[in-house]
C-alpha cells in the first residue's frame, strides 16, 4: 500500500482533519489537524489494512518565534504489512497543546514526557506528565529557539 | 574554572524528587532507590522502588544523569561533526551507531548506491564486532549481576582481543570516529584481514564453552527462567526492539527487514526465544537470543573478510575518502532512518533546509531509552533480587537513554 493509498483511507474517513501528502520527505508524510485527532490515530493502528502496531519515535520541533508554530512528528511503522508513515500535526507556538496518543501506543509515554521536557509541548490526558531527562526545578525548555539560560542551578554558574 | 557549589539538603530534593506520595503507601510499604551508583544498574540510573517486604510492588525509574543534550550539539554543528557524538551515545556498540548515522545522512544526500562495496563490506566487518563486543558485556555484567564472576572475565578477555582488532584500525578504543559520511577514516591496516579470520576461529569454541559455563548454568537458569516475562504483544506496543523483542517470538531483525547496506547479499539466521527453559521472553530467552546472535555476528565476519580478501580485495588505488563530500547540502525535508543496533532500533531524524550543511532538527531515537520505559510494566510484584536480574537483561547503556 502506498501513501497516496493511506491519505485516500484517511481522507474518506476523517475528510477535513487530514491536510496534505509530502512526497518530498522520507519516509513520506501526511500532514492532519492538530486538535481531535485522537481517533485518527487510534485507526491507523487498528485498521485491517493498516496495522501500525509499532511507532518508532516523536520528534517535537520549535520553528521559532517568527513563524509562530511548533510540529509534532509520529514515525509508524507496520510490522505485518512492511509500511513505514511519517505523520505531521502543527500547532499554535502560544499554547502548544496535543491530544496524547500514550493511551494507544504506550511507548509515547516516555516519547512525550522528553517533548514536554524539551520543548514546553502538553499533551492532554498524558496519565504522567513530568520531566524526564532534566531535573524537575530546571527552568525553561532547552530546545526551544529562544530558550534563555537560567544564570545559576543551585548556585552553580549554567553558562561557562 | 573551578566550580563553586555549596551543599544545600533542598538541592537533591528539588532536583529529582521521589514520585511517591509517602502519605498513600499503605501499611507495611516502604519506597527505597536503588542506585543512581549502583553496579547493577548499569550506570547512572536511579530506581524508585515501592515495597511490601520483599516484593516489588512499583518500580519508577528515574533517568537523565548523563544527559549530555545530544540534540541540541547536533542542531548546532555540521553533519560530519556530529559523529563523535553519536559514539558517545551508546559507548558499548559505537561502529553501530556511527553507521547507522552515516547511513542516514548519505541517504539523505542520495549516494546510497555510489558508496563503493569494500567500504560498505568493512562497515559491517566493523559492525559486528562490535556487536560481539557489545553483547559481551551485556551477557557478562548480567551474570555478575546474579553472581556468576567468572563469565565475566572470560568475556572482558575476548571483549580485549575485539576492542584491540577495532583500535588498529582507528586509533581508539571504543569511541571509534571510524565510519564517515561517505566513506571510512581509514582502509583497513595491512594484515588485519588475517588477524580478523585467527580471531574469529579462536572465538568459536570459547563460545561453546561459555554456553556451558554461563547460559546452561543450573543456577543461571533457576535465576533467570519465568522471570520478567515480556509477552509479545506488551513488546511491540511499548515499542521494545532488539534482542528483547525477538526474545519475546518476533522474528524482526532491521538487517533483514530493511536490508539496509550489504546485509542482503549476507547469510545469516535470527534468532529468537523459543520458552526453552519456561515462558517465551523471560529474562534467560532474551540472554540466550544475545548468546545466538554471537555466532550469527561471526558468521557475517567470516563472510565479509572471504568477501575482502577476494572479490573486493586490498587495492594501493582504493581510496576509502574518495566520495566523502567537501559539503552536505541534503535537500529540504523530513528523514527518518533506522538501524539495528545490538540493542534494538536506533533511529535518526532529521529536518534539512536545504541551505545549510547544519540540521534544522535531529532526533536520536534511542533503543535503551525505549526498552527501559517498559521495566514499570514488567516487575511488578517481582522479588527485589528478581528485579536486578530483569534490570540486567534489558541491557541498558544509560549514555544512550539519555543521550
Amino acid at each position: 500500500m502506498t501513501t497516496d493509498l493511506i491519505f485516500d483511507l484517511l481522507k474518506n474517513s476523517f475528510g477535513q482533519k487530514v491536510l496534505k501528502i509530502n512526497p518530498n520527505d522520507q519516509p513520506q508524510s501526511i500532514e492532519i489537524m492538530a486538535q481531535e485527532n485522537h481517533e485518527l490515530f487510534t485507526f491507523l493502528r487498528d485498521d485491517d489494512q493498516l496495522y501500525f502496531d509499532m511507532l518508532s519515535s516523536i520528534t517535537g520541533i520549535d520553528n521559532g518565534p517568527e513563524a509562530n508554530t511548533m510540529e509534532m512528528i509520529y514515525n509508524l511503522y507496520s510490522i505485518p504489512y512492511d509500511l513505514h508513515l511519517m505523520v505531521k500535526t502543527k500547532l499554535d507556538r502560544e499554547t502548544p497543546i496535543v491530544p496524547t496518543v500514550s493511551d494507544i501506543w504506550k511507548t509515547a509515554n516516555w516519547h512525550e514526557r522528553e517533548i514536554f521536557d524539551l520543548l514546553g509541548i502538553r499533551f492532554e490526558g498524558h496519565p504522567d506528565l513530568r520531566r524526564i531527562l532534566l531535573p524537575s526545578d530546571w527552568e525553561g525548555h532547552p530546545l526551544r529557539k529562544d530558550d534563555v539560560l537560567q544564570e545559576r542551578y543551585h548556585g552553580i554558574k549554567v553558562d561557562y | 574554572m573551578a566550580i563553586q557549589y555549596t551543599y544545600h539538603p533542598d538541592h537533591l530534593k528539588n532536583s529529582e524528587p521521589i514520585h511517591t506520595s509517602v502519605s498513600s503507601l499503605k501499611r507495611g510499604e516502604m519506597v527505597f532507590n536503588i542506585g543512581p551508583q549502583h553496579p547493577s544498574t548499569h550506570g547512572v540510573l536511579r530506581l524508585e522502588v515501592v515495597t511490601d517486604g520483599e516484593i516489588v510492588k512499583e518500580v519508577i525509574p528515574h533517568i537523565g544523569y548523563l544527559h549530555r543534550c545530544f540534540e541540541k550539539h547536533a542542531e548546532s554543528m555540521p553533519f560530519n561533526q556530529t559523529i563523535p557524538y553519536v559514539d558517545r551515545m551508546d559507548y558499548m556498540s559505537a561502529m553501530n551507531s556511527e553507521h547507522a548515522y552515516a547511513m542516514g545522512v548519505e541517504r539523505m544526500l542520495g549516494i546510497t548506491d555510489q558508496i563503493p562495496k569494500r567500504v560498505e563490506y568493512i562497515r559491517v566487518l566493523v559492525a559486528e564486532l562490535n556487536r560481539i563486543a557489545s553483547h559481551f558485556v551485556a551477557m557478562g555484567t548480567y551474570g555478575l549481576d546474579i553472581g556468576a564472576f567468572t563469565p565475566f572475565l572470560w568475556l572482558m578477555r575476548d571483549r580485549e582481543h575485539i576492542l584491540r582488532l577495532l583500535e588498529w584500525t582507528c586509533g581508539a578504543r571504543m569511541l571509534y570516529n571510524y565510519v564517515w559520511i561517505g566513506g571510512l577514516y581509514y582502509d583497513l591496516p595491512l594484515q588485519f584481514e588475517e588477524r580478523c579470520a585467527e580471531f574469529s576461529a579462536y572465538l568459536k569454541p570459547k563460545l561453546e564453552h561459555l554456553e556451558t559455563l554461563l547460559i546452561t548454568n543450573k543456577i543461571f537458569i533457576e535465576r533467570t527462567a519465568k522471570v520478567g516475562v515480556l509477552p509479545l504483544d506488551l513488546a511491540v506496543n511499548y515499542g521494545v526492539t532488539g534482542p528483547m523483542l525477538r526474545a519475546s517470538g518476533l522474528k524482526y531483525d532491521l538487517r533483514r527487514v530493511d536490508g539496509y547496506s550489504v546485509y542482503p547479499e549476507l547469510d545469516f539466521d535470527i534468532p529468537i526465544g523459543t520458552g526453552a527453559m519456561g515462558a517465551v521472553g523471560d529474562c534467560w530467552d532474551r540472554t540466550y537470543v544475545r548468546m545466538q546472535e554471537c555466532h550469527e555476528s561471526l558468521k557475517i565476519i567470516d563472510q565479509c573478510l572471504t568477501k575482502l580478501t577476494h572479490e573486493f580485495k586490498r587495492d594501493k588505488e582504493f581510496n576509502p575518502r574518495a566520495l566523502v563530500p567537501k559539503k552536505i547540502r541534503p535537500k529540504a525535508g523530513d528523514y527518518y532512518v533506522r538501524a539495528e543496533n545490538p540493542k534494538g532500533e536506533l533511529g535518526f531524524f532529521f529536518r534539512t533546509d536545504g541551505r545549510s550543511d547544519i540540521p534544522v532538527r535531529c532526533k536520536a531515537r534511542g533503543c535503551s531509552f525505549v526498552n527501559l520505559s517498559v521495566l514499570p510494566e514488567i516487575s511488578k510484584g517481582v522479588m527485589i533480587s528478581d528485579l536486578i536480574a530483569i534490570v540486567g537483561s534489558l541491557d541498558l547503556v544509560l549514555g544512550e537513554v539519555d543521550r
